[in-house]
């Protein structure tokens, strides 16, 4: 009995592997195309990121190739600029961290029903306030707050809380509501819908507000310097104001630099974020 | 529960009746009522349809059932018991819900689509997966195949078929169907429709379904409910006596021409005679297969697969031709279900220009060979027969003097139903007359 069903087992795995045979290259051309398939969606943000390491690499090796004057040697000192670069993106990070807080929770509950009314009238006043200049709203908050970090923190959230807004309440808007009325007659909760439904497929529009609102911070947060706030744009001021061409382009560079490397890794958590199936 | 729908021989009605007493819908804003003082009995077992024009409410009505749509006013009462008042979320997983286009999440496998009723029923994991695998069979798709997949990576009728399969995850006893076959193209229409009879003839749940298409009701409903405007129900009855007896001049209109025609949609191929047919296997000699073929005089042989699917059928000159027989379906086969109408089986043969096609039962099992001149000989039959033999009809009416312990008596004698109808119409003249 026993040496039968181990007979049995032979068999059936000698029947395997003799269809494995043909089976294999078909598998591995599979894997093959499926290596080409991933290069492909990931092609884009490997080349960003060569792009963002070259041109470090070229700025460093302007910097330590120039002819630099002992002010530009001690504003441009490594230290001084590391604690620039860190103090930026403090000042970016924690200005995106309470956007979020704020942004998000506001534009779900601007979405569900007791309160979708706004929606409309809310998306109108973000995009109209999108276009008021930044300078305006760093300054004029200062006036108000003080100048000091968290006033360039706040402007900053102000700012930056209305592309999150805008496409929390898009990529919710725009999940099909058939689905959700699917989810509903299912027997999932309102609250298990949009969790496990509503949000998900929301995921990408959000994402891509998040990237725009961190981009646009860093760029804004070179305005801090005007109110005390610290960051890049010392150099970049510090350079009109001296005269300083290689500190002002340094500083400018180094902005355009963090924006593109936060673009980068926005887009790298877009890229691995987004839903399966979609 | 799942034990009961693994069995593949009939095992009588597992759907549950459902009351809809005096249930009124008013919109904010609107001043007539969606659906107005509406009273209907769906018999537990049976598939009845929704029919009417847009806006007439039978959309309306079907989600006050799982009260999707919150009744303003009347009770429903599904199995005895009122739900009027208990948790929405509750009653609403206790109730399969199939919406056009099936409905399926995008970011979820067919897997967890269908799991997710189970899984909100705290099943475990080995259970939903074995029940999964069970109800991908009974939709005739693959598991293997198809369970990891999403849903963009099926044909819109595979996708039906997933919601069809979520929604009987939990073996439901009542089926709400809202226009399910809308968004595919006619033949897959029609073999979703072949489908859903052969499943409903293996599970016998009640199902309620939507529908714009007149047709489709009359194929799929044992009784079809036809309203107009506010969900007046206008006549509720078997398609034989709609299309034999049309109650009111709507419903006349509503059924168009061609009522003779349609009359073919109501024999279906199980109930006229199939032709045996020789059948082989892959994998064996075309010569033997031809030589039963021969000593049974027939012209064609048909193969089947471990299944007793049929994946082609082929001729004698054919058979001729082959030395020994593929296992490769032939994607064009004529193939209706037993479910199907004359009508179907009728448009299946034109398309095919074979003059005949295979007829198949239960998860796609070949059953035998329907011709032209089987259907010929229906037609002239129904012709001669009578259709107007008076049924055992549920009570449906609005503002009527109904009373549930009424529907009971009135179910065993349909001369009470009579009754109550006409003392409804009195009441419907009565506020006519009023205003």
């Amino acid at each position: 009995m026993n040496t039968r069903t181990l007979n049995a087992e032979a068999g059936i795995a000698g029947g395997d592997s003799a269809a494995g045979i043909p089976v294999d290259p078909a598998a591995s051309t599979a894997t093959v195309s499926r290596g080409r398939a991933i290069w492909a969606s990931w092609k884009g943000l490997v080349y960003q990121l060569a792009g963002i390491i070259l041109a470090c690499l070229a700025l460093l090796v302007w910097l330590l190739t120039a002819d630099l004057s002992t002010i530009e040697l001690t504003t441009l000192a490594p230290a001084a600029l590391w604690g620039y670069t860190v103090e930026h993106l403090q000042l970016t990070l924690l200005a995106a961290a309470i956007v979020l807080v704020i942004a998000i929770p506001l534009g779900i509950a601007l979405t569900r029903k007791p309160l979708r009314f706004l929606t409309a009238p809310v998306l109108a006043i973000a995009n109209f306030g999108q276009a008021a200049p930044a300078v305006g709203v760093v300054v004029l908050l200062a006036l108000w707050v003080g100048f000091s970090f968290w006033a360039a923190t706040l402007s900053l959230v102000l700012y930056a809380v209305l592309p999150v807004l805008r496409n929390t309440m898009i990529g919710l808007d725009q999940v099909d509501a058939r689905l959700v009325e699917a989810g509903r007659g299912m027997g999932m909760s309102a609250t298990a819908v949009l969790f496990t439904v509503e949000l998900p497929l929301a995921v990408p529009v959000m994402l891509s507000g998040v990237r725009t609102a961190l981009v646009l911070l860093v760029g804004t947060a070179a305005l801090a310097t005007f109110i005390n706030g610290g960051g890049l744009g010392i150099l970049i001021t510090t350079g009109v104001n001296l005269s300083l061409t290689t500190v002002l382009v340094t500083g400018a560079l180094l902005v355009a630099l963090l924006a593109l490397l936060i673009d980068w890794v926005g887009r790298v958590v877009e890229h691995v974020a987004r839903p399966k199936g979609l | 529960m799942s034990e009961t729908s693994a069995t593949t021989t009939p095992t009588g009605i597992t759907g549950a009746s459902i009351l809809l007493d005096h249930v009124t819908k008013r919109f904010p804003g609107q001043v007539k009522p969606a659906v107005d003082g509406l009273t209907m009995e769906i018999p537990a077992g049976k598939i009845v349809m929704f029919v009417g024009p847009s806006g007439c409410g039978k959309t309306t009505t079907l989600k006050m059932i799982n009260r999707l749509i919150e009744p303003t006013e009347g009770r429903i009462v599904v199995d005895g018991d009122d739900v009027t008042e208990m948790n929405g979320d509750t009653l609403r997983r206790g109730i399969g819900y199939v919406i056009q286009a099936g409905g399926l999440f995008p970011h979820m496998t067919v897997a967890t689509n269908i799991g997710i009723v189970p899984k909100m029923l705290g099943w475990d994991k080995a259970r939903i997966a074995a029940r999964v695998d069970e109800l991908l069979e009974l939709v005739s798709l693959d598991p293997a195949l198809y369970r990891d997949r999403y849903p963009k990576e099926l044909s819109g009728g595979q996708q039906q078929r997933v919601g069809v399969a979520r929604a009987l995850a939990a073996d439901p006893p009542v089926l709400l169907m809202d226009e399910p076959f809308g968004a595919v193209d006619p033949i897959t229409r029609l073999r979703l429709q072949d489908e859903l009879l052969n499943i409903q003839d293996e599970l016998q749940k009640t199902i309620v379904c939507v529908t714009h298409d007149f047709d489709e009701a009359v194929k799929l409903g044992d009784w079809i409910a036809i309203f107009n405007e506010g969900a007046q129900l206008e006549q509720y009855d078997t398609p034989e006596r709609i299309l034999g007896d049309p109650a009111s001049e709507f419903v006349e209109n509503f059924i168009g021409s061609g009522a003779g025609l349609k009359q073919l949609t109501l024999t279906r191929v199980e109930e006229v005679g199939l032709a045996e047919a020789v059948v082989g296997n892959p994998g064996e000699r075309a010569a033997d297969v031809l030589a039963r073929v021969a000593e049974a005089g027939h012209g064609h042989a048909v193969i089947v697969d471990d299944r007793r699917r049929p994946i082609q059928w082929l001729s004698r000159r054919k058979l001729g031709r082959l030395d020994v027989i593929s296992d490769v379906p032939d994607p064009k086969l004529p193939v209706v279900g037993i479910r199907a109408t004359l009508n179907d089986a009728l448009d299946t043969m034109l398309v095919s220009s074979a003059g005949a096609a295979l007829v198949t039962g239960r998860r796609d099992m070949f059953k035998g060979v329907i011709d032209v001149q089987t259907v010929m000989d229906a037609i002239t039959r129904s012709q001669t027969a009578a259709v107007l033999e008076s049924d055992q009809a549920p009570v449906g009416l609005n503002t009527g003097m109904f009373q549930v312990q009424a529907s009971a008596a009135s179910a065993a004698s349909a001369a009470s139903v009579d009754s109550v109808a006409e003392a409804a119409d009195e009441l419907a003249a009565d506020t006519r007359a009023a205003q």
